[in-house]
C-alpha cells in the first residue's frame, strides 16, 4: 500500500568522495510517511556520513535527496530544515548555556513571523507570537516530561534528559523527517526504554517519518519496520528485521570476515 | 626601470623582516592555535635591548651587531614567561576566544609596561647606527650594505629553521605537537616543554628582526610593535597560518606589495592595500595561500 | 501570572528612568551654570554615554554572538565624521547660524541618525564577506577593515579640515555646529541622555527577542543551530550590522562632546584610551553577554580613567608609581588576564542587573553560598 504513495524522503544514488575516497557511494532510500527505518552499519561505515548529506551538513558529490518529490540539492542546513528534515546528533549539541526552554524555542525562530521594528516596539504580534512560542514549546517538553526542568540550563540535564531534549528541539523545527543519530549511545538500559517509548508516542503522534541509526542491535530489531545495512560506504542488505539478522554479509560485516 | 629594481629590493628587504615574525606567530600558532598578539611586542622589546645592550658591546670592543645576542636572550625569556604565566592557565580552562583576549591583553600590557618604565618612556628613541653604512652600485641600481645583509640574513635563518623543523628531533616534536597533542603526549613527547620551546625560538626571531628593522630604520616606539606585528601577522595568514613555507612566502607578498603601492601609489594608503590583499585572499582561500580548509567535525 | 510579572518590571523600569530623567532635567536646572557641575560632570556624562553606547553594541557581537570584532572603532569613526560633516554642510548652507532653535536641534538629532545608518550600512558590507570567517579569522579580518575605513578617511581630501584632520591640524570642531562647548554640553545633554536611553532600550528589546536566542544559540554550537533551522550567516550580518549602527551612533555623540576629531582616536591601538582595544576591555571586563554589565564596567572605567588623569591623589603617590598610573592601560591588562583566567566570560557573566529582580537575585546568591559553604564543610567533615 504504501508504494503508490510518493515517499517523503527519498534519495537517488547519493554518494560523496573526500579527497579521492569514497566515502559513501550508490546509497538510495525511500521512506514514507510514518514509518520507522533503521540505519545500521559496523563503525566507520559511513552512516553519520549519510545523516551529514540528507541534512545539507555536506554537499553529496553525487545525487540527489528529495523531500516529497522536490530536490533540493545546494541548499544549506537551515533550508534543509524548512524544508522539514531535522535532526539529532551523535555527540548531543544542545545549547549548553541556553535553559531548557530556550532550547526549544530556539527551533521555533525560522516560523516566527514578528520582524525587528515588533520586537523593537514590542508590540501586540510580538507578545502574541511568544506566547504562543512558550505554550507550543511547554507542551512539546511535557510530552518527554521535561516540564519541570523549563528554566534550568540545558547543560545541567543528566544525560537522559539531554537525548530527549535534543528530540524535542528537532521536533519544534515541525519537520515531516526525523533522523535520530544514536540516540540511545551512552545510555543505560532503563534510559533506552524510556526514550523508546517516547519515540513510539512521537511517532503516533505527529505522524512523521523517522530514521534512525543505531548501534544497538535489540533497540533497532524491536522498533524498526524496515532496516538498511551499510559497510564502507555500500548497501548490503535492505529489509525487514528477522531478515537483516540472518543476512549473512550482515553477519559478516558485523563480525568481521 | 631602475626605480622598478630598486622598489623590488625594498620590497624584499621588508618582506625578509615581516617573513622572520611571521614564522613567530605561524610557528606558536601551528603549535597553540592562538594568535599571539604581544609577539609584535617582543619586537619592541628586543629593540630597546638592543638600544640600552649597544654601548656595552661597543665598549667590549664588539661590533654594534652583538648587541642582538642579549636580544635574543631578553626575548625569549619574555616569550617564555608570556606563555607560562598567561597563556598556559587560560588555555587549560578557558574557550578560544579567551586566549585571544589574553594574547590581546598581554600586548596591551608589554606595550604599557614599557612606556611606564622611565628609561624607556613614551617618545621614540633613536639608535646608533648598527651596520657599516654606504654600499655599491650595479649600472643605475644602489645595493645597500643593511638591505643585502637583512635580506642574507633572513634567508639563511630560514633555511636554517626549516631543516630545524624537518631534520632534528626536537623539531619533529613540535611538528607532532601541532598535529594532535594528546597523541604526542602518548609518544613520549612533552608537550608543555616543547610549546616553551616554540615560544623561545619564535620570540628570538623577533629579537633578529628588530635588529634588521633598526638597522634600517633607527628609531623605536612602544607602539612599533603591533605597526609591525599586525604586518607580519597578516604575512603568516595570507600564506597560511601554521605553515613555515607560508609564512616566509606571504612576508614577502606584503613587503613586496607595500614597497610598490608606496612607490607608485601613496605611502599613506600602503596599510589598507595590504589589508585589502589580506581580505581579497581570505575570502577566494580561507586557510591561506598555502593552507589546507579543515571543516569541524559533525 | 508570568505576563504580570513582566508588565509590571516594564513599568517599573520606564518609572524609574523617567524618573531619574526628570530628576537630571531640573537638577541640570539649577545648576547647570556652576563650575564643577558645568565643567566636570557635565562633560564625564556625555563620555560616559558614547562609552556606554560603544561597550554595549560591541557586547551584541562578542558576548552574544560571540564573534571576536576588533575594528569596532571603525564604525564609531564613521559615525563621527559623518555627524561631523553634515552639520558643517548645513552651516555652510546657512540653515542655522547660530547653535539654538528647533532647527539645530533637528540637525542634531539628524545627524545622529545619519552617523548611525552610515556606520550600519558598512557594517553590512563589512560583514557580509568577513563573517564567512571564524574565530581568529574574523578577529583579524575585522581588525584590517578598522583600519582600512581609517585610512580611508584620511585619505579623504573634504575631511582634512576644520577640526576634521588627523591629530594635530585639527583646527576646532566647534565651527562645524557640533563639538559643543561646556555650556552647549549643558543645554544639549538632555540629546545624549535619550540617545543612550534609547538605543539602550533597543538593544534590549533586540536581545530579549527571538533574535537574541538566536545568536546566543550560534554562539553555543553553530552546527546545531543551523539544524535547528537558523540562518546563521544572515543572523551573524543582521547582528554586526545592527552594532555597527549603535556604535556610528556613539560616534555621533563623540563628535557632538569633543572639540576636534582625530582618526588616530579609532585606531585599533593607540598611546590614548580610545580604541577598538579600550572597548573590548570594558565588554569582557563587564561580562560577555550582559548589556547592564557592559553599561557599569564603561561607567567605572571612565570613572577610574578620570581620577588616574585629574585625581590629585595620583599626584601624592610616590614616583615609582607615577608611570603605573599615568597608564591605565597597564592596570587593565593585567586586570583583564586576571579576569580571564578565574572567570572566563567577563567579571557579570551573563547576569543582567534588573531593577525588579534585585532582591531576589540577592537573595538566591546568598541561598547558593550558603549551599555551597555547607558542601564544603560536608567535603571537609567526610575527608
Amino acid at each position: 500500500m504504501a508504494e503508490n504513495k510518493v515517499p517523503v524522503l527519498e534519495t537517488k544514488k547519493l554518494g560523496i568522495n573526500f579527497g579521492g575516497l569514497k566515502a559513501v557511494s550508490d546509497f538510495n532510500i525511500q521512506i514514507y510517511e510514518g514509518e520507522l527505518r533503521g540505519l545500521i552499519g559496523p563503525n566507520g561505515a559511513g552512516k553519520t556520513t549519510v545523516f551529514n548529506m540528507l541534512t545539507g551538513v555536506y554537499e553529496p558529490t553525487e545525487g540527489t535527496v528529495l523531500l516529497n518529490g522536490v530536490p533540493l540539492n545546494g541548499k544549506k542546513t537551515h533550508q534543509f530544515v524548512a524544508a522539514g528534515i531535522a535532526r539529532t546528533f551523535q555527540n548531543i549539541r544542545l545549547f549548553g548555556q541556553m535553559s531548557v526552554i530556550e532550547n526549544v524555542k530556539v527551533a521555533f525562530t525560522k516560523d516566527v513571523k514578528y520582524n525587528l521594528l515588533d520586537a523593537s516596539l514590542r508590540t501586540r504580534k510580538f507578545w502574541k507570537a511568544e506566547r504562543e512560542m512558550t505554550d507550543k514549546a511547554m507542551e512539546l517538553l511535557s510530552i518527554f516530561g521535561l516540564e519541570d526542568a523549563a528554566e534550568l540550563p540545558a547543560s545541567s540535564l543528566p544525560y537522559g534528559r539531554q537525548r530527549k531534549l535534543e528530540i524535542a528541539r528537532a521536533l519544534a523545527t515541525d519537520m515531516k523527517v526525523l533522523l535520530l543519530d544514536e540516540p540511545a549511545a551512552g545510555m543505560n538500559p532503563t534510559e533506552t526504554a524510556e526514550l523508546l517509548d517516547c519515540i513510539n508516542t512521537i511517532r503516533n503522534r505527529f505522524g512523521i517519518a523517522i530514521l534512525l541509526i543505531e548501534h544497538d542491535m535489540s533497540l533497532v530489531m524491536n522498533v524498526c519496520e524496515r532496516i538498511k545495512v551499510i559497510d564502507y560506504g555500500v548497501t548490503i542488505a535492505d529489509g525487514l528485521p528477522e531478515e537483516i539478522a540472518s543476512n549473512p554479509r550482515v553477519i559478516a560485516a558485523y563480525l568481521g570476515e | 626601470m631602475s626605480t622598478f629594481i630598486q622598489t623590488v629590493i625594498v620590497g624584499l628587504r621588508l618582506g625578509s623582516v615581516y617573513a622572520l615574525i611571521a614564522l613567530g606567530y605561524t610557528m606558536v600558532y601551528g603549535i597553540i592555535r592562538l594568535i599571539n598578539f604581544a609577539h609584535g611586542d617582543f619586537i619592541m622589546v628586543g629593540g630597546y635591548t638592543i638600544i640600552f645592550t649597544v654601548p656595552l658591546v661597543l665598549a667590549l670592543g664588539l661590533p654594534a651587531w652583538a648587541a642582538v645576542l642579549a636580544a635574543v636572550a631578553v626575548c625569549a625569556l619574555v616569550g617564555m614567561g608570556t606563555e607560562i604565566i598567561a597563556y598556559r592557565p587560560v588555555r587549560k580552562k578557558g574557550t578560544n576566544m579567551s586566549a585571544l583576549i589574553t594574547a590581546i591583553a598581554m600586548s596591551l600590557f608589554l606595550e604599557n609596561l614599557a612606556q611606564a618604565i622611565p628609561a624607556i618612556g613614551p617618545n621614540p628613541k633613536v639608535a646608533d647606527q648598527i651596520f657599516t653604512a654606504g654600499g655599491f652600485k650595479i649600472g643605475s641600481v644602489t645595493f645597500e650594505y643593511t638591505t643585502v645583509i637583512t635580506i642574507v640574513i633572513s634567508a639563511v635563518i630560514m633555511i636554517v629553521l626549516y631543516m630545524f623543523t624537518q631534520k632534528t628531533r626536537l623539531g619533529r616534536a613540535m611538528r607532532c605537537v601541532s598535529e594532535d597533542k594528546s597523541a604526542a603526549t602518548l609518544m613520549g613527547i612533552n608537550v608543555n616543554h616543547t610549546i616553551i620551546l616554540t615560544f623561545a625560538i619564535g620570540s628570538a626571531l623577533a629579537a633578529v628582526a628588530a635588529l634588521m628593522y633598526m638597522a634600517q630604520y633607527p628609531r623605536i616606539y612602544t607602539t612599533l610593535g603591533s605597526d609591525l606585528g599586525i604586518k607580519a601577522f597578516v604575512s603568516a595568514v595570507l600564506g597560511g597560518i601554521g605553515i613555515i613555507p607560508g609564512a616566509v612566502l606571504g612576508g614577502f607578498v606584503v613587503g613586496l606589495f607595500e614597497s610598490f603601492t608606496t612607490s607608485y601609489i601613496s605611502s599613506s594608503l600602503a596599510d589598507a592595500v595590504v589589508f585589502l590583499i589580506l581580505i581579497v585572499v581570505l575570502l577566494l582561500k580561507p586557510a591561506g595561500i598555502m593552507g589546507k580548509n579543515v571543516g569541524e567535525k559533525v | 501570572m508570568k505576563n504580570n510579572k513582566t508588565a509590571r518590571s516594564y513599568l517599573v523600569n520606564t518609572l524609574v528612568i523617567a524618573a531619574a530623567f526628570i530628576l537630571f532635567q531640573v537638577l541640570t536646572g539649577l545648576f547647570g551654570s556652576e563650575g564643577d557641575f558645568k565643567l566636570v560632570l557635565v562633560p564625564s556624562l556625555w563620555q560616559c554615554c558614547y562609552l556606554i553606547l560603544l561597550a554595549a553594541s560591541l557586547n551584541l557581537v562578542l558576548g552574544f554572538l560571540g564573534q571576536l570584532s576588533l575594528g569596532h572603532c571603525g564604525f564609531m569613526a564613521i559615525g563621527a565624521y559623518t555627524a561631523a560633516l553634515i552639520s558643517l554642510a548645513c552651516e555652510r548652507a546657512g540653515v542655522f547660524t547660530d547653535k539654538a532653535g528647533l532647527v539645530y536641534i533637528l540637525i542634531i538629532f539628524g545627524c545622529i541618525i545619519a552617523a548611525g545608518l552610515l556606520a550600519a550600512v558598512t557594517g553590512l558590507l563589512v560583514g557580509i564577506p568577513a563573517l564567512r570567517l571564524k574565530g581568529d579569522y574574523l578577529a583579524i579580518i575585522t581588525l584590517g577593515f578598522g583600519m582600512i575605513i581609517v585610512n580611508v578617511i584620511n585619505n579623504l581630501p573634504f575631511c582634512g579640515q576644520d577640526g576634521l584632520s588627523q591629530g594635530s591640524a585639527a583646527a576646532s570642531l566647534y565651527k562645524t555646529g557640533l563639538g559643543f562647548g561646556s555650556k552647549a554640553k549643558v543645554t544639549y545633554l538632555w540629546i545624549a541622555l535619550v540617545v543612550t536611553i534609547l538605543c539602550l532600550t533597543l538593544m534590549f528589546m533586540f536581545v530579549r527577542s527571538k533574535y537574541g536566542r538566536a545568536i546566543r544559540a550560534i554562539k553555543d554550537d553553530e552546527i546545531a543551530a543551523s539544524a535547528s533551522g537558523i540562518n546563521v550567516s544572515s543572523y551573524k550580518v543582521l547582528t554586526f550590522t545592527y552594532s555597527a549602527f549603535f556604535a556610528g551612533v556613539a560616534g555621533a555623540l563623540y563628535a557632538c562632546a569633543n572639540s576636534s576629531l582625530s582618526t588616530s582616536s579609532f585606531a585599533f591601538t593607540n598611546a590614548g584610551i580610545l580604541n577598538s582595544t579600550f572597548v573590548v576591555v570594558m565588554v569582557v571586563l563587564g561580562g560577555m553577554g550582559s548589556l547592564t554589565g557592559s553599561i557599569v564596567a564603561a561607567v567605572i572605567m571612565f570613572f577610574v580613567n578620570y581620577q588616574i588623569a585629574n585625581g590629585s591623589w595620583v599626584a601624592a603617590l610616590p614616583p615609582f608609581l607615577n608611570g603605573v598610573f599615568k597608564y591605565p592601560m597597564l592596570v587593565y591588562a593585567v586586570v583583564l588576564v586576571i579576569v580571564i583566567i578565574f572567570r572566563p566570560r567577563g567579571i557579570f557573566g551573563t547576569y543582567e542587573f534588573s531593577l525588579t529582580r534585585l532582591p531576589e537575585d540577592v537573595k538566591k546568591a546568598r541561598a547558593r553560598r550558603a549551599a555551597a559553604k555547607a558542601e564544603r564543610k560536608e567535603a571537609v567533615s567526610h575527608g
